[in-house]
């Protein structure tokens, strides 16, 4: 490690910034060297993005200096911060999907008029940038046609085309697959070695250990400690973020004889240009076990959800619950009612946009899917005195703060409204529970929280299927893994044969390669 | 920046500071455009206000246009609570004097106390039917609302011009009216309840459907607060998923309140034709349910702010008429540039003051805070 001896490339010095009521940074004093990945942790709401921001010109700090290379500078917007060699790359893309990557990478810094020189020109530093770093990309490719590895390797290649000698990276790794996190770090590694300074903003400990020299701990607007990466481990990391002592592992009763509660087979549900989205999927869910669905969003988990619960119709295929015929027992204008009648809970993995009403004070999206029933409601009004009531059961049950019934449901943080959604399903005792996506954007603490209650579900005897693209959450919780990608199911695992590679492998549609593997193992799917 | 978006308002700031701010703005740039036709704005203004609440039978013709503006705007409202859009207030009121016309007709022998629930059940069914086809179109079919309901307003024009033309008209009648209800049906004015109490008044239509619509804007907020079916209508607001999760049918919804959108404009027809006109005439609606529009807009889709508003547009209307007589250089159309300004300001721009009274918010809690 010599990035000691590395000058500073960003100084806070007794940085304060606050919002209303809220401190959202307090005397923050940070030093982050030239030539090294420096990665920040904190819970949600711990200041890690309020600093970011105030670096990057979106917020002004209330009080303190900001020192790039020792100099006191004075951001005022993200063009200011751009023109000091600081590039941000969001959590979510801002590219043009319509635009070739070329486009999108000039976009912003272009000429007013778009002539074959300058085209030229741009194209050559691009290819310098590329081939320098190791991130070759095809200049004409529409964004839209490129996978979302690819379209961040474009959003860094543009931060680098406008002079970014700093990098800072939001949340960069969460919608990547492992194979892709791994690529993704040898680049940050090149940078860090072409003397560019990275900082990495993430709630994942394993990527702070596997690819920082440094690492601040947020807590509460406040900066924990900032330590050399090599000195720490992920648990201590965890307990800073906290405050406390957290469980990862989770001890579980054994199962028993696998008692099937949830069969489907050969479901296959297609899109509006016949192009399926769900392609034969097989899979069995037993009382007493967690069933992990693996798989990069977006290869059709949430339709599989949505199909189970009954917000969604399937075209081929049948569903079985406890042997009988769920299309059978689910009424036809209100599906999802029905379901909740027969002690199927979701939990949705759009919490905000599905699970819950944004525009809701917290009492009513206590009742939300449950709002019909007695005593909740009762001759066609609801009644408020006992949704309040249940409210209270819900906050006090599930740990939901602050336990205010009239706060609106969009103020309250990602984690409270998780528990707030949990909660309300938990109440009702289900036997099979689809969940999710339960700890995305979650902090640490809820995690633990939510992974407890999980687990305790588990070991009451009811069926658990839980989707979720943290890897690391489905190899703690599942006991059964089954591997999702591009509509199909890749790979069934048993817990004990199931490793980060192995999954990551078929996450990545590398069918091939794991079928000669799980052959190996003897292993049938 | 964006952080003050995220800001709430306290009540009074967002409902009561906001809407009197633009229409201050509004009348700002009204008395520039007064001045500007050459005359003096303050005496402009004094005569509108005098035109429309200074005399006893100007407030009552101002509470009756506001009662059409209730119905229209609560009509507006309802279905903006379910993230519809409903246009069609004006066609659908308009459909609804067909209902009235007809339960008059039938009902011939009777008075009004017994024609007017058999009345109002017949406008509810008119305009009710007039707004579940664009439901119905949304629902099933994914027709926007926006576009049917406008296009629906031209159809229930033609149609009414038809029957008015041809079927309905009056004998030996030569403009498009229909025959005139029974002197027994019309509505019981206030001017002669107000007489009981030795107020003078001579000419205001002002009736009791003005209760109506104070009664309709009770059922509405236990309809949206209150009500299972407004908890239901309020999650569609937010999209169709969260509704499906929920065990609520969108399409059944989206029917439903149109349904009960064209119900609220419906009762326009009450008002106006069992009220005041005691008859179908061309065009009676005269555009009401497009100030409906304006004001759900201004008064926040919630029926205390719609009844402000009403009054406010009704005040307008009153008012702009009393304008023209007064001041030879102003046109009876200075009224529509007001009203086009208070909508402007009001609806369209209502978040100009929005972000720097957020500012001034932060500022204040700061001060308190340190």
């Amino acid at each position: 490690m010599i990035e000691t001896q590395q000058p500073a490339a960003i100084e806070f010095v007794h940085v304060s910034k606050r919002f209303g009521m809220v401190q959202a940074n307090s005397d923050i004093n940070l030093l982050i060297r030239q030539g090294s990945i420096h990665g920040i942790v904190g819970e949600n709401g711990a200041g890690k993005s309020t600093l970011m921001n105030i670096l990057y010109g979106y917020y002004q700090a209330d009080s303190g200096d900001i020192k790039l290379l020792g100099k006191n500078v004075h951001i005022e917007n993200s063009q200011q911060a751009i023109a000091l060699g600081i590039g941000m790359v969001h959590q979510h893309f801002m590219l043009v999907e319509k635009f070739t990557v070329m486009e999108n990478i000039i976009l912003g810094s272009e000429k007013t008029w778009r002539n074959k020189t300058a085209m030229q020109n741009a194209r050559s530093i691009l290819d310098n940038l590329s081939q320098k770093y190791g991130m070759s990309i095809n200049p004409e490719a529409l964004i839209e046609n490129l996978p979302v590895g690819l379209q961040q390797r474009v959003e860094i290649l543009k931060a680098l085309y406008r002079g970014a000698e700093i990098l800072i990276l939001d949340e960069p790794t969460s919608v990547l697959t492992p194979q892709e996190v791994q690529h993704f770090f040898s680049i940050l590694r090149t940078l860090r070695d072409a003397g560019k300074t990275v900082v990495l903003i993430t709630h994942k400990l394993h990527e702070i250990m596997a690819v920082t020299d440094h690492v601040t701990v947020m807590r509460q607007g406040k900066i924990i400690d900032t330590i050399l990466t090599a000195t720490t481990s992920k648990e201590q990391l965890a307990e800073m973020m906290v405050g406390r002592r957290l469980t990862t592992h989770w001890q579980r009763q054994k199962t028993h004889q696998p008692a099937p509660l949830l069969e489907v087979k050969k479901l296959s549900l297609f899109g509006p240009d016949k192009r399926p989205i769900l392609d034969n999927i097989n899979l069995t869910v037993n009382r007493g076990e967690i069933l992990g669905v693996a798989g990069v969003s977006g290869n059709g988990q949430s339709q599989l959800l949505e199909v189970l619960s009954g917000m969604r119709s399937y075209h081929e295929g049948e569903i079985l619950l406890g042997g009988r015929q769920l299309k059978k027992l689910l009424s036809r204008h209100r599906p999802t009612q029905s379901a909740r009648q027969l002690l199927v809970s979701h939990i949705p993995e759009d919490r905000l946009g599905v699970g819950l009403v944004k525009n809701f004070k917290a009492w009513e999206s206590g009742i939300l899917g449950y709002h019909y029933k007695p005593p909740l409601s009762k001759a066609g009004f609801i009644k408020k005195k006992n949704s309040l009531n249940h409210f209270a059961t819900i906050a006090q049950d599930y740990d939901v703060r602050p336990p205010n019934a009239f706060l609106k449901t969009s103020s309250f943080s990602g984690g409270n409204q998780q528990k707030l959604v949990i909660g309300r399903e938990l109440e009702e005792n289900p036997d099979l529970l689809l969940i999710g996506q339960p700890t995305r954007g979650v902090d640490v603490g809820a995690i633990e929280f939510i992974h407890r209650r999980l687990i305790e579900l588990r070991d009451a005897g009811k069926a658990l299927l839980l989707v979720s693209a943290e890897l690391d959450e489905i190899l703690t919780l599942a006991d059964r893994i089954v591997v999702m990608f591009d509509g199909k199911i890749v790979g069934v695992l048993p817990r004990h044969q199931a490793s980060e590679t192995k999954i990551g492998l078929l996450m990545a549609g590398v069918v091939e390669e794991i079928r000669e593997t799980l052959s190996e193992a003897g292993i049938d799917h | 920046m964006r952080i003050h978006h995220k800001i709430d308002l306290p009540g009074w700031m967002e409902y009561l500071l906001i809407p009197l701010l633009n229409l201050l703005l509004a009348f700002l740039l009204t008395s520039i455009v007064v001045f500007y036709a050459g005359e003096n704005p303050f005496d402009v203004f004094a005569s509108l206000f005098q035109g429309a609440l200074g005399t006893v039978d100007g407030t009552g013709y101002t509470l009756y246009y506001a009662t059409n503006f209730i119905f229209t705007g609560l009509a507006v409202a309802i279905a903006f609570h379910g993230g519809l859009f409903n246009i069609g207030g004006e066609g659908q009121a308009y459909i609804a004097g067909v209902g009235v016309l007809l339960a008059c007709f039938w009902l011939d022998q009777f008075s009004w106390w017994v024609v007017l629930p058999a009345a109002m059940l017949s406008a509810a069914v008119f305009g009710g039917l007039w707004a579940f086809i664009p439901g119905w179109l949304q629902a099933k079919r994914g027709s926007h609302v926006v576009i049917t309901t406008i296009m629906f307003n031209y159809l229930a024009a033609a149609l009414i011009n038809y029957l008015l033309v041809d079927v309905l008209i009056a004998p030996n009648q030569q403009s498009p009216q229909s025959q005139a209800i029974a002197s027994d049906q019309h509505l019981p004015l206030l001017r002669d309840m107000l007489g009981f109490f030795g107020v003078e008044s001579r000419f205001s239509p002002l009736n009791i459907s003005f209760f109506l619509a104070l009664f309709a804007c009770f059922v509405f907020w236990l309809l949206v607060w209150k009500s299972k079916f407004g908890y239901e209508l309020r999650v569609i607001e937010q999209g169709e998923k969260v509704a499906k999760y929920a065990g609520i049918p969108p399409a059944r919804l989206v029917m439903t309140v149109m349904v009960i959108s064209g119900i609220f404009a419906s009762m326009v027809a009450i008002n106006v034709i069992m009220g005041e006109q005691h008859r179908l005439i061309i065009e009676y609606t005269n555009g009401a349910g497009f100030v409906g529009i304006a004001v759900a807009l201004m008064g926040r889709n919630h029926p205390v702010g719609i009844i402000a508003a009403a009054i406010l547009f009704g005040a307008l209307y009153q008012g702009g008429s009393e304008l023209a007589f007064d001041f030879p250089g102003l046109s009876r159309d200075m009224i529509v540039v007001i009203q086009g300004l208070v909508v402007l300001f009001c609806g369209a721009m209502e978040n100009i003051f929005k972000p720097s009274l957020a500012r001034l918010v932060i500022y204040l809690r700061r001060q308190k805070g340190v």
